[in-house]
């Protein structure tokens, strides 16, 4: 080969390689993206139903349910305009809380009429909302409810600023 | 008083720090020596202000004066007095000054043991570390003053986050961020060699120490964090791909191709325009972590409460930052050329795979963080990235990397050949084929294919790099006087490249193999995880310093017999309503045995309880550990240590430069 030609051997493998390399990573980004939507836009049918996805909103209160004799518990989430039920088993996280916002990931039911979760997420700060939940409850217009109402995200003063580096 | 002297302090350290950052810039750039040395006393000083502005915050959390508002947010007059002083750094404002001070502190570093660096280069280094810290004390200054008073003060504080109040999270952030600002002497080396317009292997040489040291801490920092959330967030898990933890991986991944790459630039001159990028792109990233971490534009498990405002100021600097530095790169880029040709065959080439894979890995962590970052910035709709997406990647990319780590030190730089390395390696592949895969029958129940697979690869890189030092052995006379002369920075090399075969092993079979159930127990109910039994003993009341728990009694048999106790707490701090749990561990060596208490399910003491079972755990923090230590004796290695008695020609010229 010149080295014209292996320049051009070396440049096309390069190419090659990148390609295919940005094509794995698209493909993996792709099976692992949950899209968010608010109980709202569930009942809309704007979430999948065969791919897992994020539901966030405020735990109603009162509506809380424990099973007696397993771990499984059932809560309906709301963005202020609808609610949906959501189904977890398993150990709650510590700051999971009646009023509080949070996020879980998993999937719809057969019947598409509750959320199957298999991680609920509620931050390590009582102040703290989840952003996704703050832009729901806002297109909700129900944001100064869920702030009167005394919900934490209505404590800016003096809120502990809680060091983030985990 | 004391807050305003800490205030007033940090305004003479600003001072200082535009003099360090702008003097002596001009002077190299004129030649005027005498406003090079600015740089060092203006260094020294700028340190010692912030030092006292660090003291007077410390000493408010001390003295409980919550006129400081930082104080009344951080702190609270039941909090121990180690996590008073702890909450110094545990919000925005504290962490951000602590950040500021390890900057200068690396500063004044430069200035007293780089001495045998020529003076201009050595100003330089220390004006751009000064021009950084600019950056910073204008950030703490406008947008997060520490010493902002408030009034009425309130009686009492709002407490630390029950989180943070635990040993690990006294060292953790330290840690962290005397790595990630480590970078910047690294960062700094690079902007001043090509300010110079001088990118030989010098500049390569004289920041490798520096480079290694900052790595070692991020190395630590990160290991203590991952620790931490294993025990204290409850969930038994040591990593989550969290966009946080990512933030300081990031810098981790490309920090250590750096390390790398600063190698063969220092023996081979080969890579200097790729080494420079390097260094500019590792503190970029650590600048990009403190973004992601302050801005509140993320969600995450470890996201907090913040302020936009500050997130726009810290994304203003990094653009700043990384536009300059890369509008010199391509300034100067074009003068840099490596004059040696590269043969794939040798130790440069392997480092070359080495940063290929490692860059590779670091991108495609960067992506995935990003990704939701960008969609939601172009109004695409909001998603996250899960745990699957960054291990499909990142198993593949650390494959080749294991294989190649211990190989690649093996191999003689600038030329080696097929034939040498392969007659070499013959009887380590052998043995680690026989032994890797025997060690999973020997330590395990039950044999799984990825557990094979971590096997040889241990074995792998522990064979590969104990014959590397057998090598400087092998056909000596005196042994020991052999062992002796093998330099510091070989014998941290092997011991950090073994670390990483404790870590492949320790990740592996816990991921494998760990048993995680949640389950409802019953005072007096056992629980069988393999061969070991769980009894849970009821709950009972306990009082803390500042919190009130209920404590959950367990016991572990393993095959009937008693070999542990565990208690694991559900407290309920004084100061605020927020619960926390804290997990009764059982470590060893092999496996952990871990208990988590759930909440109380009905009146009749039915509790919900996480059981695990987690073979291996320690490997993964102990083969960090051992990486670091590793980093720490190759930091120390006597050359770095040597002052140039005759300098290089190409330390002449840049003397010659200045004179």
């Amino acid at each position: 080969m010149t080295p014209r030609q292996k320049r051009m051997t070396f440049v096309g493998l390069l190419i090659a390689g990148v390609g295919l390399f940005i094509a794995l990573i698209m493909m993996a980004l792709n099976e692992n993206i949950n899209h968010f939507y608010s109980p709202t836009e569930v009942l809309e049918g704007k979430a999948p139903d065969d791919h897992s996805f994020r539901i966030g909103g405020l735990v109603v209160t009162g509506s809380v349910n424990r099973s007696t004799d397993s771990l499984k518990i059932l809560f309906d989430l709301t963005d202020g305009a609808k609610n949906f039920t959501v189904q977890y088993e398993g150990i709650l996280p510590d700051l999971f809380r009646e009023g509080q916002g949070i996020v879980a990931t998993g999937k719809l039911s057969g019947d598409k009429s509750v959320f199957v979760a298999d991680e609920v997420l509620a931050k390590h700060d009582e102040n703290y909302m989840p952003p996704e939940v703050a832009d729901a409850l806002e297109k909700s217009g129900k944001m100064e409810e869920a702030m009167k109402s005394g919900h934490p995200a209505s404590v800016p003063v003096g809120a502990p600023e809680v060091w983030r580096d985990k | 008083m004391i807050p305003e002297i800490g205030h007033f302090a940090l305004i003479l350290a600003l001072c200082l720090a535009l003099i360090q950052g702008v003097v002596p810039l001009i002077g190299a750039h004129k030649r005027y020596s005498s406003w090079v040395e600015v740089a060092f006393p203006a260094a020294l000083g700028q340190t010692l202000f912030i030092t006292i502005s660090f003291i007077c915050l410390t000493y408010a959390f001390i003295v409980n004066d919550f006129s400081v508002g930082y104080a009344a947010r951080q702190s609270n007059t039941e909090l121990p007095m180690i996590y008073k002083i702890s909450a110094v750094w545990g919000g925005h404002e504290g962490s951000l000054l602590m950040w500021t001070w390890f900057l200068a502190i690396w500063s004044a570093a430069v200035v007293l043991f780089s001495k045998s660096i020529p003076q201009i280069m050595r100003g330089r280094v220390v004006a751009v570390m000064g021009l950084v810290s600019v950056g910073f004390l204008l950030f703490t200054l406008i947008t997060s003053n520490p010493f902002d008073r408030i009034f009425p003060a309130p009686l009492e504080g709002r407490s630390l986050n029950p989180l943070l109040q635990d040993p690990g999270l006294i060292i953790h952030p330290p840690m962290l961020y005397m790595g990630y600002v480590g970078f910047s002497v690294a960062f700094a080396f690079s902007i001043a060699a090509m300010l110079g317009g001088k990118l030989d292997s010098a500049w390569a040489r004289w920041s490798r120490p520096w480079t290694n040291i900052a790595w070692v801490f991020l190395t630590l920092g990160i290991a203590l964090g991952s620790w931490w959330a294993y025990y204290e967030l409850g969930w038994g898990g040591w990593w989550f791909w969290d966009p946080v933890e990512n933030a300081s991986f990031l810098p981790w991944l490309v920090g250590t191709a750096l390390i790398h790459s600063l190698a063969a630039t220092e023996k081979r001159g080969v890579f200097k325009a790729w080494t420079v990028l390097l260094a500019v792109f590792t503190f970029s990233l650590s600048l990009l972590g403190t973004f992601l971490v302050r801005s509140g534009v993320l969600t995450s498990v470890h996201a907090f409460a913040n302020d936009p405002e500050r997130g726009i100021f810290i994304l203003m600097f990094l653009v700043v930052v990384v536009g300059a530095s890369l509008t010199l790169y391509t300034w100067r880029a074009p003068q840099i050329r490596s004059a040696v040709k590269l043969n794939i065959w040798s130790r440069e080439g392997g480092l070359l795979i080495n940063n290929i894979l490692l860059v590779i890995t670091a991108a495609s962590v960067l992506l995935g963080t990003l990704y939701p970052l960008a969609l939601d910035a172009l109004g695409l709709g909001k998603i996250s990235v899960g745990p699957p997406y960054f291990n499909a990647l990142f198993v593949p990319l650390t494959i080749p990397i294991a294989m190649l780590v211990g190989v690649a030190a093996l191999a003689r730089w600038k030329q080696d050949s097929l034939e040498r390395m392969g007659k070499k390696l013959v009887i380590p592949f052998v043995v680690s084929i026989i032994v890797g895969s025997l060690l999973p029958y020997l330590l395990l129940d039950d044999v799984k294919w990825g557990a094979v697979v971590a096997g040889i690869l241990s074995v792998w890189i522990m064979m590969t790099s104990l014959l590397g030092i057998y090598d400087r052995v092998a056909g000596k006379q005196n042994k020991w006087q052999a062992l002796r002369n093998t330099p510091r920075g070989f014998y941290g090399m092997s011991l950090a490249h073994m670390g990483i075969a404790m870590f492949v092993m320790g990740i592996t079979i816990t991921s494998l193999y760990s048993t995680e159930k949640d389950v409802r127990l019953v005072k007096g109910d056992t629980y069988q995880i393999g061969d070991y039994s769980f009894i849970f003993h009821g709950v009972d009341s306990v009082t803390g310093p500042n919190y009130r728990a209920s404590e959950g009694r367990f016991t572990a048999q393993y095959k009937g017999e008693e070999i542990a106790s565990l208690y694991s707490q559900k407290r309920t701090y004084n100061a605020g309503g927020m619960p926390m749990t804290e997990a009764g561990i059982d470590a060893g060596f092999w496996r952990d045995l871990y208990v988590s208490l759930g909440e109380p399910l009905d009146n009749r003491g039915a509790w919900s309880v996480r059981l695990y079972h987690k073979p291996f755990i320690r490997w993964i923090w102990l083969g960090a550990l051992i990486m670091a230590i590793g980093g720490l004796l190759a930091a120390t290695d006597r050359r770095y240590r040597q002052s140039v008695k005759a300098p290089s020609p190409s330390t002449q010229a840049v003397t010659a430069g200045a004179a």
